[in-house]
């Protein structure tokens, strides 16, 4: 037994719980919000398959391992798996491409390894930086975004290794 | 991502003639497809999961709740906007469905507060993003999500045993990554304060 297993559960009781307290139609508002989730997976399918598609190709055309093959000095320098390295790359563009990216990494290395929880935690523990500025600024006809892209990038640029290094400490 | 769709593609099929690998970009072409129907159908169980407890959770009134106890710290980040204001609301409603991973609901808000923090800022006429704007977005481009469902639901689906014990990693990179994109804006604003000064 181990301490995380128990916040999933332990949310989901409490939130039942106090939605109980405050007479929420918890039955309707659950299937609701459940539904909501059907859209959004039916809305990501077709980019996946697309996605997916360009990575296979990319991937069994060679390309990739020339990639990786160029970036691992910078990789085995501060020990970070070289297979999450793609990821690294397109997370601030694409959230869907990084879903994808993803599950080729995970197929690749294998689940439970060192790389499929760098993997998974660099997913967890950002957003799609470009995206998420053009919606925020284009909302207010904004021009100018001064510093904004710049801040936001300096997270994406070193979170990785701090990624690998937590993952590294903790498993 | 046009162009990158497009390149992607072309490079591979170079790669593959130079490289004598077309059998296989031809069969992972057929396979990937299918890979990807798979993918979201095993996402898809979690997914509607998580977004119906969350709308359970957002209908007791819990997104309010923890939008009122984020007053305080809004307070501090934002420092354009009229405490108790429109703007101050909906910042605090869209960082609290940011928290509890409410992606439809943030989204709309966010644009929503934008609008009014441009409202409550005399001066956004020409087009140039105020400090509070500049920390409104970055801050939703970092995430705040304290249970990352989908990245959970993605390790299921490619058979992790515990798809949470990433958790405490996830929190890890994810304070990380606020106080990181905080100071950073913070110190950014009053580097550009200070320039503005010496100007006039």
């Amino acid at each position: 037994m181990n301490i995380t297993d128990f916040i999933i559960p332990l949310i989901t009781v409490s939130v039942l719980i106090y939605a109980a307290i405050k007479r929420v139609d918890v039955f309707g508002a659950f299937c609701e919000g459940a539904s909501e989730g059907i859209t959004t997976c039916r809305e990501i399918l077709p980019a996946l398959v697309l996605l997916l598609v360009c990575i296979g190709m990319f991937r069994a055309s060679g390309a990739v391992d020339i990639i990786t093959k160029a970036l691992e000095p910078l990789c085995a320098a501060v020990g970070f798996p070289k297979e999450v390295m793609p990821l690294v790359i397109l997370r601030p563009f694409s959230g869907s491409g990084a879903m994808a990216v993803y599950s080729d990494i995970a197929n690749t290395v294998g689940a439970d390894t060192f790389a499929e929880r760098v993997a998974a935690t660099l997913i967890g523990s950002s957003e799609t930086t470009f995206y998420t500025a053009a919606v925020y600024f284009s909302a207010v006809k904004c021009r100018k975004t001064r510093f904004a892209v710049p801040a936001a990038l300096t997270v994406d640029c070193t979170a990785w290794i701090v990624c690998g290094a937590v993952v590294y400490m903790l498993f | 991502m046009q162009a990158v769709l497009v390149i992607i593609p072309i490079i591979s099929l170079i790669f593959a003639v130079f490289g004598g690998n077309m059998g296989a970009v031809s069969s992972e072409m057929l396979n990937k497809s299918g890979e990807a129907v798979e993918l979201v159908i095993s996402l898809c169980g979690m997914i509607c999961f998580w977004s119906g407890l969350m709308r359970v959770a957002e209908k007791a009134g819990l997104v309010e709740k923890l939008g009122r106890l984020l007053s305080a710290p809004a307070a501090f980040l934002f420092k354009g906007i009229k405490r108790g204001g429109k703007a101050s609301q909906l910042i605090t409603l869209n960082l609290a469905a940011n928290i509890l991973g409410l992606g439809n609901a943030s989204t709309p808000l966010g644009i929503a507060a934008m609008k009014a923090i441009a409202d409550e800022s005399g001066d956004y006429t020409d087009g140039t993003a105020t400090d509070d704007m500049i920390m409104l977005a970055v801050l939703n481009t970092a995430s705040l999500q304290i249970i990352p469902a989908t990245a959970a639901a993605l390790r299921a689906a490619n058979g992790a045993e515990k798809p949470f014990d990433i958790l405490p990693c996830v929190w890890i990179v994810s304070a990380y990554s606020l106080i990181l994109v905080v100071t950073v804006t913070k110190l950014m604003c009053a580097v550009s304060r200070q320039r503005r000064k010496r100007k006039l």
